[in-house]
């Protein structure tokens, strides 16, 4: 987990391999404007936290986990500072596991040092009902008692069924409820991208379905619906 | 993922590893300041337990808690079983009261079966007779990856009484699945009749099959489900199928020792072996909790 694999764009900004499209669905970010908005949120990561000095990002698995990685590095290059980085599996605290089969869990990575008295930037990819902060929040509970938590995503695509609000945002995209809004990292699946399609219709419930490790774990379009 | 455990021999190599990796994972919160998990809250675990456990049911007891379920332990002694009530009847009773999933240890071989036809929540083998106990073979594995790194090709020779052990017969089956080979080695006595039908190889001679293994777990010699003599003395067994410290030195550096407890030092083990720091029994009983905490939480998390 250690090692980071830097990104297409880290290495100086070639240009994308056009990213694949998949019938149906259109791009709303490619791979520099993901880039960018990474960039400023790091930027103003350091100016709400007077410098970052406190500061610990946590990703929450699958796609923010390597999003929380990016904005350490920037966060490095712009004011060389270390930021510790980490992870947050949620599964455990979800309110809805018993209405799909069990899920398999991702990993929890508590930088050392642990969250006492830290300032914990949660990350995400999509942030969608807020479920799945509320459910982060329940788990950070358990891990210590941080001063202050903050949230982060790449895309708030609205439609909050809780009282939860992002204190960074990468894009707000307006979206319907028939829509499906995916996120594709480097890390995780080659090419950057935020796709926007039609929801798939059996997505709702096959969506983090089964037990298989191998197929359950790559599949595209994890975050759909549950951030 | 299936409704009971009740063999290792029904889990395939992906379930099986599923629920080493969700072992891993879930061995964290032991190290937290909250060791506790909200996923099971309002389900009910009853621990029925028909033959006398410390280290399993305390295991089963805590991997419970730790996911916040309800549990209930139920032992044969000082209830109606010792008023004559079944076996079907006790599972009906606890059924009546909701039990989301019962652990049975049972004195019976295929009583976990039975009782699986009979409820509706899943059931757990925690040791049926002579026969599986498949929490305990999946922590071993769990333990050996752990230790060793890998489970492919890992050599595994298992000690002792096999003929009485029911951690044998689902060890072999578990590591079997996961790529292991195993070799089995006891006096021909301590053996089961239809052990050429098992996926394992045969030996009589510990000394030598200890070189050449990554992995030994030793078994101790169940004298309470002895109604023969299967061996002319102790010190003899002992002598031939002990580990002592001169064996131990013969066996590859960083090979493990394995003991499932209870131990007899003297007879299967001797002290200085159980105390060096290449045996893990105390690491397997730590491991045992996160691995039951994986396994109520894959038969229980889910729709």
């Amino acid at each position: 987990m250690r090692v980071q694999k830097p990104t297409k764009s880290d290495a100086g900004g070639d240009p994308e391999p056009s990213p694949e499209v998949p019938e149906g669905t259109r791009a709303v970010l490619d791979g520099n404007e993901i880039n960018r908005a990474l960039t400023r949120i790091a930027h103003e990561v350091l100016e709400r936290t007077k410098g970052g000095q406190d500061v610990t990002l946590l990703g929450i698995p699958s796609r923010g986990v390597p999003l929380a990685r990016r904005l350490a590095q920037r966060i490095e290059r712009v004011e060389d500072l270390a930021v510790p980085v980490g992870s947050l599996d949620i599964t455990m605290y979800r309110d809805d596991l018993r209405s799909a089969p069990v899920r398999a869990l991702g990993r929890t990575e508590i930088p050392n040092g642990g969250l006492d008295d830290r300032v914990i930037v949660l990350v995400d990819d999509v942030l969608f009902s807020g479920r799945t902060v509320r459910a982060a929040l329940d788990a950070l509970g358990d891990l210590g008692r941080p001063r202050a938590v903050q949230l982060a995503v790449l895309v708030d695509r609205g439609h909050r069924e809780l009282p939860i609000r992002a204190d960074y945002v990468g894009k707000n995209l307006p979206t319907s409820l028939r829509e499906n809004v995916t996120v594709r990292l480097d890390e995780t699946d080659g090419h950057d991208a935020v796709l926007l399609g039609p929801s798939r219709p059996t997505a709702a419930t096959a969506r983090d379905g089964g037990l298989r490790p191998g197929p359950s774990r790559s599949r595209p379009g994890t975050t759909e619906g549950n951030a | 993922m299936m409704r009971h455990l009740l063999s290792t021999g029904d889990l395939t190599r992906d379930e099986a590893t599923l629920v080493l990796d969700t072992a891993a994972e879930l061995a964290q919160v032991g190290d937290r300041s909250v060791k506790k998990l909200p996923t099971l809250r309002g389900r009910t675990v009853v621990n029925l337990f028909y033959e006398d456990s410390t280290r399993t049911r305390t295991s089963f007891e805590l991997a419970a808690k730790r996911l916040s379920a309800d549990v209930i332990n139920f032992s044969a002694k000082g209830s109606s079983v010792s008023k004559g009530e079944s076996l079907k009847d006790t599972a009906l009773t606890l059924q009546a009261m909701g039990a989301d999933a019962v652990v049975i240890r049972h004195s019976a071989s295929g009583a976990a079966h039975r009782l699986a036809n009979w409820v509706d929540g899943s059931v757990l083998n925690a040791g049926d007779g002579t026969h599986e106990h498949p929490t305990q073979a999946l922590l071993d594995a769990y333990t050996m990856r752990d230790r060793l790194g890998r489970l492919d090709g890992l050599r595994v020779a298992i000690v002792g009484d096999i003929l009485h052990s029911r951690v044998a017969r689902s060890n072999v089956l578990l590591l079997t699945t996961l790529g292991a080979h195993v070799t089995l080695v006891a006096p021909p006595t301590l053996l089961p009749v239809s052990v050429h039908t098992w996926t394992c190889e045969v030996s009589y001679d510990l000394d030598d099959v200890l070189p050449k293994s990554d992995v030994v777990m030793m078994l101790r010699v169940q004298a309470e489900r002895m109604r023969d003599s299967f061996f002319p003395s102790v010190r003899e067994y002992s002598r031939n199928y002990g580990l002592d410290g001169e064996r131990l030195a013969r066996m590859p550096e960083n090979a493990i020792v394995m003991h499932p407890g209870p131990m007899v030092r003297g007879m299967e083990i001797a002290a200085e072996v159980a105390d060096s720091p290449r045996c893990t029994v105390t690491e397997q009983v730590a491991n045992g909790v996160s691995l039951r905490m994986a396994v109520l939480y894959l038969l229980l998390g889910g729709s």
